[in-house]
């Protein structure tokens, strides 16, 4: 009889108090693997493949915006001596050109900015740069929103994005690099 | 009033663990699903520039990493210093570009194909000499949207 009853008894329920010790082993192992870190960067179209260089000498030279970075890491706006913190003011201005300037952009859908850079620049450099020249044209279209539509450029539909991006297109040619300067 | 004694006295005087479980597998699942599994360990030493104008990169399994800086102590007597490629879990040069691509691109369904990102994640102190070369090899690969990977500038 007394056999029975301690049946009876075992019968009742699982021990459910280790359940919470391997729970705790399992998070400590997601928390130390986790990496939530996310991926953000600067997102770039590149264009497709093609032997032959686009030739941009048959462009109107007031239309091109050239931007050279040479291996020392120094500026070159078409033809002189930049500094970076005044590109983005000056790449708008060509852009836009708002007075209409003879030397400057015909219209923002004509501009086209040409990008070159040394085989020997700094990537770091280069990516300010690149950003810098992304920036204007973010702020540009920012700009144009908000003149049009009254609102940020991210907070317009998908028709209105499209018509701004044909008003204002993001042009930037990127240039094969030269080679003069060391790779290090 | 002996009732109400008696069930006074009869109460547990222990706070119930029986949920304990239930809340720390909530914190697990979370963690599960945020929770994105190292799968490649850094053979070059990697410091991304700074950048105001980001895209965050979404939907994981649509983007391929491409590695490129100086290799790290450990590795500098076997490949020397110079800016190398690292590709998955190991040192690659530009022509193993394609056939990584391809690798990835087989993982992903036919539908999401125009998608597929390449994440350049490029120490600040290269020269552009190999990123441009990267950039080419990727570009004959018909790998066009990259995504060159930064840290948000505070300004």
């Amino acid at each position: 009889m007394a056999k029975t009853n301690s049946r009876d008894r075992m019968k009742n329920e699982i021990n459910a108090g280790s359940m919470a010790d391997i729970a705790f082993l399992l998070l400590i192992f997601f928390l130390v693997t986790t990496t939530i870190a996310e991926d953000k960067g600067v997102l770039v179209k590149l264009p497709p493949w093609s032997e032959d260089e686009p030739d941009i000498t048959k462009l109107k030279k007031r239309n091109v915006y050239s931007v050279l970075v040479n291996a020392d890491n120094q500026l070159l706006v078409r033809g002189d001596l930049a500094q970076l913190d005044d590109l983005r003011e000056n790449a708008k201005t060509f852009i836009m050109n708002p007075q209409r300037a003879e030397d400057m952009a015909e219209a923002p859908n004509k501009a086209i900015i040409s990008l070159k850079n040394d085989r020997g620049t700094e990537y770091g450099t280069y990516l300010e740069v690149y950003n810098e020249l992304k920036a204007a044209y973010r702020e540009l279209r920012d700009e144009y929103a908000e003149k049009k539509y009254g609102k940020l450029y991210e907070y317009c539909s998908k028709e209105e994005r499209a018509e701004i991006r044909s008003a204002i297109p993001l042009i930037i040619s990127e240039a094969e690099p030269t080679n003069f300067g060391d790779e290090g | 009033m002996s009732k109400f004694k008696k069930n006074r006295g009869k109460a547990s005087p222990e706070v119930s663990t029986a949920s304990l479980p239930d809340i720390i597998f909530m914190l697990l699942f979370f963690f599960m699903v945020v929770t994105v599994l190292r799968d490649a360990e850094l053979k070059v030493e990697i410091e991304t520039p700074r950048a105001t104008e980001l895209t965050k990169l979404e939907k994981k399994s649509l983007v391929n990493y491409i590695y490129v800086g100086a290799p790290v102590e450990k590795y500098k007597k076997e490949y020397g210093t110079k800016a190398r490629i690292q590709l998955g879990d190991k040192f690659a040069s530009l022509s193993d570009i394609p056939l990584f691509l391809e690798q990835h691109r087989s993982k992903v369904p036919e539908a999401q194909h125009g998608g597929i990102k390449s994440s350049l994640r490029i120490d600040k102190g290269v020269t552009m000499g190999i990123v441009a070369d990267t950039k080419t090899a990727l570009r004959k690969a018909g790998q066009l949207l990259i995504n060159y990977s930064a840290k948000k500038k505070e300004s």
